[in-house]
């Protein structure tokens, strides 16, 4: 399976560290975003600006606010309050076509998502053809090309039970990389798989990243983090706590919770 | 035994009205065709509007449906065949049977596939919209499919049980199965003609049964 995604040829250009720009420069922007739900705050006014092909990676103890953050960038969760920038186009407010503005964001679940009745081949195509009203045909080739890039084109036939979970996931990253998002969102996407497919679905997100993908990610995966990401942004209750290049984070931690929390995982 | 044979099956009363029955079959046949297809569709239809969840419209829908569903069959038929004259609204007694089962069946179909849209995960609904689908076509290309796909046995076994009702037209006069029957027993006085409609019944409604008992094989959720 691994070797399906080595074997593409990848443009060397971005690999090194993405430039840390300012706000003005970021690709995706998200301004003072505030969300409760009944009268729990959960979100307290988070601030994030990701540069071009920055991978950012998100830390935090459950129920520190991370998922409903990455929820809140397109809207799956309404935010209460704050602004969503992407590529200068503001994705928050009235008037805002928000399936046009979602097809720039590509999130990948915890939990797959995959439709149950359609094949791997028809997951990947159905946005195509019903939102961006492509042809059948060219559709399965955009399609095919989608699950190529995740190494599984030989399973287009398939249907989500008759994958494994990492398969299922990659396809599910491969649903979202065939609208060519501009960011892709990613919410504890190796949480519920099996050990040994972890590494499938981090070797893609790897792949992406070297192609030059803009990406958030929410995920325990530290080693991962600490490899790929080129900041890692540490969340509790609500708000950002520390950011920094993730040697900083993992190596000298400046704030108490970050420290504590880590703490935990280097047991 | 002599007389129990003669009162069921006498030949001759078996053969001089197989002609009608088999008239009244075709009837039933069509009936309950048009009534299972306009009833599902319509139900799902009802559904679909119910999911939008725009108050004032989901609460019709529901009184709607808790209507058709409490009230008798029988006392709708024979309302709206004898009560609906009066209003100046003259249908006949097959459209009065078409429509008032197609209704009961709409609103058992839309409690059903509302239960199917209901039980889809959200995650379903949330994949598809992060994908620019529309509610609409989230709900037409995703999560339709597949509350369907829950409902079919249920579905199929309440279209058999409100299809069998045409039988119920009988007594405002369509000539169905049971139409053709009772006339026919009263003309000759003998219970044989009701033999024929009950095999005649068997042999239109077994080969759903059996094929309902398949589909529920075949759409059962995976054993996880």
């Amino acid at each position: 399976m691994s070797k399906a995604i080595i074997r593409l040829a990848v443009p060397d250009m971005i690999l090194s560290p993405a430039p840390q720009g300012s706000a003005a420069t970021a690709t995706f922007r998200v301004e003072a975003l505030h969300k409760s739900f009944g009268a729990d705050p959960v979100l307290k006014g988070i601030n994030l600006s990701v540069q071009r092909s920055e991978m950012v990676f998100v830390l935090g103890p459950s129920g520190s606010g991370k998922s409903t953050m990455l929820r809140c960038c397109n809207r799956l969760e309404e935010p209460d309050a704050g602004e969503i920038f992407i590529q200068g186009d503001r994705l928050t407010g009235p008037g805002v076509d928000l399936n046009k503005m979602r097809q720039r964001i590509g999130i990948v679940f915890q939990s797959f998502n995959l439709y149950p009745h359609l094949s791997a081949l028809g997951n990947v195509t159905l946005a195509l053809r019903k939102v961006q009203k492509m042809p059948r045909e060219k559709a399965r080739v955009a399609g095919l090309e989608a699950l190529d890039r995740v190494g599984l084109s030989d399973r287009a036939r398939h249907y989500p039970s008759q994958l494994s979970g990492g398969q299922q996931q990659r396809v599910a990253i491969a649903r979202a990389l065939a609208l060519n998002p501009t960011v892709m969102l990613f919410d504890e996407p190796t949480s519920a798989l099996d050990p040994e497919l972890v590494g499938d679905v981090l070797d893609v997100m790897r792949d992406m990243k070297r192609q030059g993908m803009t990406m958030v990610v929410v995920s325990h995966e530290m080693k991962f983090a600490r490899d790929a990401a080129d900041r890692v942004i540490f969340m509790d209750d609500g708000l950002i706590v520390e950011e920094g290049p993730p040697e900083q984070i993992f190596g000298d931690p400046q704030h108490n919770r970050t420290r504590a929390f880590l703490s935990r995982f280097h047991e | 035994m002599e007389r129990f044979i003669d009162t069921f099956f006498n030949a001759a009363v078996l053969a001089r009205y197989a002609p009608a029955i088999l008239e009244g079959a075709l009837v039933t046949v069509l009936l309950s065709l048009l009534i299972v297809m306009a009833g599902t569709v319509l139900g799902s239809g009802l559904a679909c509007l119910r999911a939008y969840r725009i108050k004032p419209v989901s609460i019709l829908i529901v009184v709607f449906a808790d209507m058709l569903r409490a009230l008798p069959p029988l006392v709708l038929i024979l309302l709206a065949f004898f009560g609906l004259p009066n209003v100046g609204i003259v249908l006949s007694s097959f459209m009065v049977l078409f429509v008032v089962l197609t209704l009961v069946l709409a609103a058992f179909a839309e409690e059903i596939v509302w239960a199917g849209i209901t039980a889809t995960p959200k995650g379903q609904w949330e994949a598809a919209r992060s994908t620019g689908l529309s509610f609409t076509r989230a709900l037409i290309f995703v999560v339709l499919p597949q509350a369907v796909r829950m409902v079919i046995p249920p579905l199929t076994n309440r279209a058999i049980a409100i299809t069998k009702m045409t039988a119920l037209g009988m007594v405002i006069g369509v000539p169905d199965i049971l139409g053709q029957a009772t006339t026919a027993q009263s003309f000759s006085a003998n219970a044989s003609p009701l033999t024929l409609a009950a095999i005649a019944y068997v042999i239109l409604f077994l080969p759903f049964v059996i094929a309902s008992r398949w589909l529920e094989a075949r759409f059962a959720p995976p054993a996880a």
